[in-house]
């Protein structure tokens, strides 16, 4: 990803920043600037989520590639957040310790570099809470 | 009167064990741990370093305290272990916590002290109404030579303070700083390990500016060790402060509740200041706080420290944050090849 694309989505990254149709009610997480349910009705703001969740599903990734591959075996999983999101993202858990259901809250990780001379990226991950 | 608005410190889960790296140089584990008194010492996690566990520290010292991040004006992060040797730190701790984009930003660095000078320009800052609120971090991802006596202790962690004027959980009664050009330990640019002078890193270079720096503030604050609750000192292994506390008349009791390093290891610039941490995990208001911090190179400062009544009110939330040693507590032994691979010491094609 370039620079410049990784950080215009910085704050969403950094502090889960996604939006809420105070329409419906719904939340959305990565952002979208449109409500599927109410469509040209729904008042789309910005939402900052508490970053407190629990586990949807999860694979364990025992081979990978880049960035990615001194982190094997790792778990990639599914969260729900508390106000009703789901996201894919990296959870930090030893990969006999996760469950479905499970409850997370997110830390503040790398997620990855632009080789040893590039920019690094932060982001946010999850650990069991 | 300026002071400490609230406290955050972050360890990484993972340890390794005195013992453990000295098995792999054939050294004997036991006696170079009791030697140095240190255990077990914290490394951090591949997707951690200086930065995260700085944005760690601050976001614990956040939740114990309802501040708002617009007023933050200044973020200042020491280390010695910076991911970028040019771009900061303190940018990314700053959006990671709201205060962008009107504050002041820098990082610092001066071997293990570099967290309270950050303490200190903040003080300033704040005393003189440039900013309601600054944040000063001392965080570090360590780094030793392999089989190097610095890798024994050269461990992970940090810790932040927020500094500012109205309502302080301990307030600063004072500070001041001991400082000469003293070659006992440096890193050169684009070299992965620090080097030192073995000996000479303890008389002429930690105890004199330690011990120079207290008796300054004893002497200014016409106290004396035993007016003083507790006492933290740069904790680079588990000797030198003990060894520097009885020199100035503290006691072992005294220096208890600070001294984090025998089950973290050194976390250079985080040191002293996880070390106040877990004891403002455990004071109680009124108590009274003496640190003196060290940085190679060399240069201490110290602090006396006085803890108000707000620790205990409602506006503070101690348990909203993990202790240090609840830190401490929640932890995942490794061996020396999961701790080469974690510190990158297991180089890869690019
Ligand atoms: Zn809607």
């Amino acid at each position: 990803m370039s620079v410049a694309r990784f950080w215009r989505k910085q704050q969403n990254r950094y502090n889960l920043i996604g939006t809420h149709c105070t329409t419906c009610g719904k939340y959305f997480y990565p952002p979208r600037a449109f409500c599927p349910d109410c469509r040209r009705d729904g008042k789309i703001v910005d939402h900052q989520f508490k970053g407190t969740g629990k586990v949807v599903t999860y694979s364990i990734i025992r081979s990978s590639s880049g960035d990615f591959k001194l982190l094997t075996p790792y778990v990639l999983a599914i969260i729900e957040l508390d106000e009703g999101s789901r996201l894919t993202t990296h959870l930090i858990c030893d990969i006999d310790k996760v469950k479905i259901g499970m409850p997370v809250k997110r830390v503040f990780r790398k997620l990855g570099e632009e080789g040893s001379s590039g920019a690094i990226h932060y982001g946010t991950k999850f650990v069991p809470a | 009167m300026v002071g400490i608005i609230s406290y955050g410190a972050y360890i990484p889960r993972y340890r390794i064990k005195v013992e453990e790296i000295a098995r792999v140089w054939g050294a004997n584990g036991t006696e170079i741990s009791r030697g140095l008194g240190v255990y077990e010492k914290a490394l951090p996690d591949m997707d951690e370093d200086t930065i995260t566990i700085s944005v760690e520290a601050a976001r614990a010292a956040m939740a114990r305290r309802k501040i708002d991040p617009v007023e933050i004006g200044a973020i200042y992060v020491g280390s010695e272990s910076h991911p970028y040797a040019v771009k900061p730190s303190a940018v990314t701790v700053g959006e990671a916590i709201g205060a962008t984009p009107v504050m002041t930003a820098a990082d610092y660095e001066f071997a293990c002290k570099a967290g309270t000078a950050a303490i200190q320009t903040s003080m300033g800052l704040v005393k003189s109404d440039m900013v309601t609120y600054s944040v000063a971090i001392g965080a570090d991802v360590a780094q030793g030579e392999p089989g190097d006596a610095l890798e024994y202790t050269a461990a992970a962690g940090g810790a932040a303070m927020i500094i500012g004027n109205k309502d302080p959980i301990a307030e600063i009664n004072h500070t001041c700083s001991f400082t000469t050009d003293t070659p006992d330990f440096w890193r050169r640019e684009n070299k992965p390990y620090p080097r030192h002078g073995g000996r000479f890193t303890g008389e002429p270079a930690y105890f004199k500016h330690v011990i120079g720096a207290s008796k300054m503030m004893l002497e200014k604050m016409g106290t004396k060790p035993s007016d003083y609750n507790y006492a933290v000192f740069h904790q680079p292994n588990g000797k030198f402060p003990v060894q520097a506390a009885s020199m100035l008349g503290f006691t072992k009791d005294q220096l208890k509740a600070g001294l984090a390093v025998t089950y973290l290891g050194n976390t250079y610039s985080g040191a002293s200041m996880v070390g106040l941490s877990a004891v403002l995990d455990v004071a109680k208001p009124g108590e009274r706080i003496f640190m003196t911090s060290y940085g190679s190179g060399s240069g201490s400062d110290s602090f006396d420290l006085t803890v108000t009544d707000v620790i205990d009110s409602d506006v503070f939330d101690r348990n909203a944050a993990p202790t240090v040693s609840a830190l401490l507590a929640d932890k995942k032994l490794v061996d020396y090849a999961v701790y080469a691979k974690h510190k990158g010491k297991v180089v890869m094609m690019e």
